[in-house]
């Protein structure tokens, strides 16, 4: 064992330990994988796997493991690994550690073509089965004649047959299982579907009314985003990390300007600073508001929707003054903002602080007093503190579970630091803790815009920035708390005005993990109650 | 009180003077389908607008504002869209159950209908066991419900119409317990007797906390009856798309819409005739000028008044509340709503021999 400079986690001696970017960065070979995963996340207490990073060195192809563990949160570990092989790359897979790193590993597949032996689901993750090649290698062939444009769908029964991989005598072996039994009873629900928030696909395996199994089918609106990111100029990414969350896209957008100001060694002025922060406390209560309406409608309650969508539109008015963009502001820029604020933008948003907590009462009074919306809500969808973590589902549908993963608390950005907030967090774990968490959420979003909005510094409201922005070589990662979750950003510079690699980690894409983990047993009415608890957006967990 | 008697007696008079009794007869009939029809088609309309205006003022929106003066063309305009949109065929489903099903549902509503005394005098069937007629023939509809969601092909159809026969068919004995709790009071199952013994004071008052229990349980047995909010799980559009119409397109589709809303309709105008007097005024025992007055409002703003009243019930609850679960909905049913209706049985019995 040899000491690191983390005094807290020593490295085991197969490992070549760095410090990058405020990380401590573990190297380690392709065939120790396993063992140093094992070694982090039970000696070394590092349960959060954050996120797996797919990346292609060009003579070798391999992986970052981002990690972090929970009782030091602002802390993150970094596993590298790289295989030479290109031909049949190989990994083995850690979702034996950490449940969510199952999906992860199919995106990684999916992207890179890496095959990670023991993953029981080695099906591609976003694209169809007949895909040719692997988007994010840097050999990838983006000839359109190798993937022409298919006019008929595919057949739903490819997805049956799920290949997985064991490794024998060092050799790769491929085997195939079907997904289910003959006479199952499976029902699609989306991805054209009144409850499903967008273009998600489950296949739901049902027993009557009880669920056996939910496979969740995504890449329906998959658009390529880091594939493109790799020839977009940074300002322009800027534009597409809105597209990811889109009802988060200040906080994507705020993660990604952090990210690269990090990487340039510069930072906003404070005025840009407090702005950035009233905007993403906004945008975290529009989304609220939302998630709260589509999820009541989902069980039923339109009259609720309604009232959602008509305090959001005032948060929407907001924005357009400021903006001009209602939904996708386009406001933020690295090193600031794109424009100043409005003159009346202090005067509409002290204005609402008050409006939005009256409201706020007539919701509890409306639903979350109601005996059939609690009577719906408690005690079903449970989801454990254990099987968070492992599971990754940060946000709000992990404090519900007793999990304390706010990043403003736990590793202050912008002015966080400066204002005085509570995490709102409760332990049962349950749909109801979950709704609950939200709504107490837009209460402490109300607190914290208070405090911000008379101090809002004078001054510049951005850096002047060259046109052409080139990041330092190196490796940055980012993490923000955006409306669901910890929405991360991994970009891998090489010095260029375009990056070599950039990976969005999705707070979404755990999620659906996560309702699929939870939902088997409870009825089909409870799975579209607890989707909408879990409040995922589609072309998050898509890219 | 002005009785409708007087106007079909003439009709009567005049058929009879110009031709024999078979075809007098047979004219009569055709008149009364005619009229029945032509009534269930407005009241839709009438119904689908009040809905949509009542929902929009629940949830802070205007409504339809477009079609006339505050809208109040809207569902004609809708009708007329609906009547020239397309019948989607479905394959492999089974052609001739899947159009039958519509018309089950809608022949049972009119059925129904059809033996509702509206006001004085205007009242088309009226057998000596109209109760038992009433309950018998609206649940017509679970037929055709269940037909619609074998026949589609589809599995959500399936779920919804599997839903929908076992909320039917529980709910329909709390919903006709209720009814016989009345008919104990007033010991004859003929409707226009059930409404003229309801002169001097309505069955709620006068059946004391018997009638109210039996009031409160019929509305809600009857409203989960009409498949609406919280009840509306054959349909849960936020699970099941549509429920078992959801293969349904044009005027076969506007065949469910209408039944939705005119039984939402009936089950008021069942609570109106059973409890609330039927088109009788509201009378107070000892105050004649009183009653008196309230005797020159025509009998049929009665009947509609207080069948608007009811319905209105209806829509604040279906906009107010979220949907239950279909355990929860079976559960209610059976271990709370049907134990009281049956304790309210003898409750009633005991409160009619003292």
């Amino acid at each position: 064992m040899t000491e690191t400079t983390d005094k807290t986690i020593q490295a085991p001696e197969y490992a070549e330990t760095e410090r990058v970017d405020g990380r401590t960065v573990f190297t380690v070979p392709a065939e120790r994988l396993h063992d140093a995963a094992r070694y982090l996340r039970d000696v070394a207490g590092c349960d959060f796997l954050i996120d797996i990073v797919g990346m292609d060195w060009g003579d070798s192809l391999g992986a970052f493991y981002h990690m972090s563990p929970t009782d030091r949160p602002a802390e993150v570990i970094t596993l590298k690994t790289a295989t030479t092989d290109r031909e049949t790359p190989h990994l083995e897979s850690v979702c034996d550690v950490w449940e969510v790193a199952q999906t992860y590993e199919r995106e990684v597949h999916d992207f890179f073509g890496i095959v990670f032996t023991g993953n029981p689901d080695m099906r591609r993750l976003f694209l169809r089965e007949s895909w040719q090649g692997y988007p994010l290698r840097k050999d990838y062939d983006a000839d359109p004649a190798l993937n022409p444009l298919h006019k008929e769908s595919e057949p739903l029964s490819d997805m049956d047959v799920v290949p997985y991989f064991t490794l024998e005598d060092g050799r790769l072996v491929g085997h195939m299982r079907q997904m289910y039994e003959e006479d199952e009873y499976i029902v699609n629900f989306g991805p054209q579907h009144p409850a499903m928030h967008g273009v998600l696909h489950l296949r739901v395996s049902l027993d009557g009314e009880v669920i056996r199994s939910v496979d969740p089918n995504l890449g329906y609106i998959h658009r390529g985003i880091e594939k493109m990111c790799e020839s977009y100029a940074y300002p322009q990414i800027l534009h597409l990390t809105e597209r990811l969350d889109y009802l988060s896209g200040n906080i994507n957008r705020h993660a990604f300007c952090l990210c690269c100001e990090k990487a340039l060694q510069i930072e906003a002025p404070q005025r840009a600073v407090y702005v950035r922060t009233i905007m993403d406390e906004l945008t975290r209560i529009a989304s609220h508001l939302l998630g709260w309406g589509s999820m009541c409608m989902d069980m039923g309650s339109i009259t609720a929707f309604v009232y959602g969508m008509r305090d959001r539109e005032k948060v929407m008015d907001i924005f357009e003054d400021t903006a001009g963009g209602r939904l996708m502001t386009s406001y933020y820029t690295i090193g600031g903002l794109a424009s100043d604020i409005h003159p009346d933008f202090c005067r509409k948003v002290k204005e609402f602080i008050p409006y939005m907590r009256k409201m706020l009462r007539e919701h509890h009074m409306l639903f979350t007093g109601n005996p059939i919306a609690a009577g719906r809500m408690k005690k079903t969808g449970r989801l454990t503190l254990d099987d968070a973590i492992s599971l990754g589902a940060t946000g709000p549908s992990g404090r519900a579970s007793g999990w304390s993963n706010d990043i403003r608390k736990i590793a202050p950005y912008a002015a966080y630091d400066k204002v005085d907030f509570e995490v709102p967090m409760r332990t049962g774990g349950d749909t109801f803790d979950r709704y609950m968490v939200r709504l107490d959420e837009i209460e402490q979003s109300l607190r914290i815009i208070e405090q911000l909005i008379d101090n809002i510094p004078e001054g510049p409201y951005a850096e002047k920035m060259r046109p052409i922005i080139k990041l330092p070589e190196g490796e940055y990662f980012q993490r923000v708390e955006n409306a669901r979750g910890q929405f991360g950003v991994h970009i891998s510079s090489r010095g260029d005005k375009t990056p070599y690699r950039v990976k969005f980690r999705s707070p979404c894409l755990p999620l659906v993990g996560a309702l699929k983990h939870i939902t088997p047993g409870s009825k089909v009415a409870d799975l579209i109650m607890i989707g909408g608890s879990l409040d995922y957006v589609i072309p998050c967990m898509d890219r | 009180m002005w009785s409708f008697s007087q106007l079909t007696d003439w009709i009567d008079r005049s058929l009879h003077s110009v031709m024999g009794d078979g075809w007098a007869l047979t004219v009569e009939f055709i008149l009364i389908g005619v009229a029945i029809l032509v009534a269930y088609a407005v009241l839709a309309l009438f119904l689908i607008y009040a809905e949509r205006k009542i929902c929009a003022f629940f949830q802070c929106r205007i409504g339809p504002n477009r079609v006339g003066k505050w809208g109040i063309f809207q569902s004609v305009a809708d009708m007329i869209k609906i009547l020239l949109k397309e019948l989607i065929r479905i394959d492999n489903s089974d052609k001739f159950l899947f159009r039958a099903a519509a018309f089950f549902v809608i022949i049972g509503s009119i059925c129904t209908f059809g033996a509702i005394p509206f006001a004085k005098g205007l009242h088309a069937i009226d057998f000596n066991v109209g109760v038992f007629y009433l309950t018998a023939v609206s649940s017509l509809g679970v037929v055709g419900i269940l037909l619609a969601g074998w026949s589609s092909n589809s599995k959500y159809t399936m779920i919804g119409a599997m839903r929908s026969g076992a909320q039917l068919i529980s709910y329909e004995i709390s919903a006709g317990l209720s009814l016989m709790t009345i008919v104990i009071l007033s010991g004859t199952m003929q409707l226009s007797e059930i409404v003229e013994q309801q002169g001097q004071a309505w069955f709620i008052f006068k059946g004391g906390l018997p009638a109210v229990i039996a009031f409160i349980t019929y509305l809600i047995a009857g409203h989960a009856e009409t498949n609406r909010g919280p009840f509306d799980q054959p349909e849960a559009e936020s699970e099941l798309t549509a429920g078992y119409h959801t293969e349904y397109s044009g005027i076969q589709f506007g065949f469910f819409y209408l039944a939705e809303y005119l039984n939402a309709f009936i089950i008021a105008a069942i609570a109106t005739t059973m409890f609330l007097g039927g088109w009788q005024p509201l009378h107070i025992p000892g105050w004649e000028g009183f009653n008196r007055i309230m005797d020159y409002i025509p009998s049929v703003i009665w009947f509609f008044g207080k069948t608007c009243f009811c319905i209105f019930l209806a829509f604040w609850v279906r906009w107010s509340f979220p949907r239950l679960r279909i355990d929860q909905l079976l559960s209610f049913e059976w271990k709370i709503l049907m134990p009281i209706c049956l304790i309210n049985l003898i409750l009633m019995s005991v409160y009619v021999i003292l």
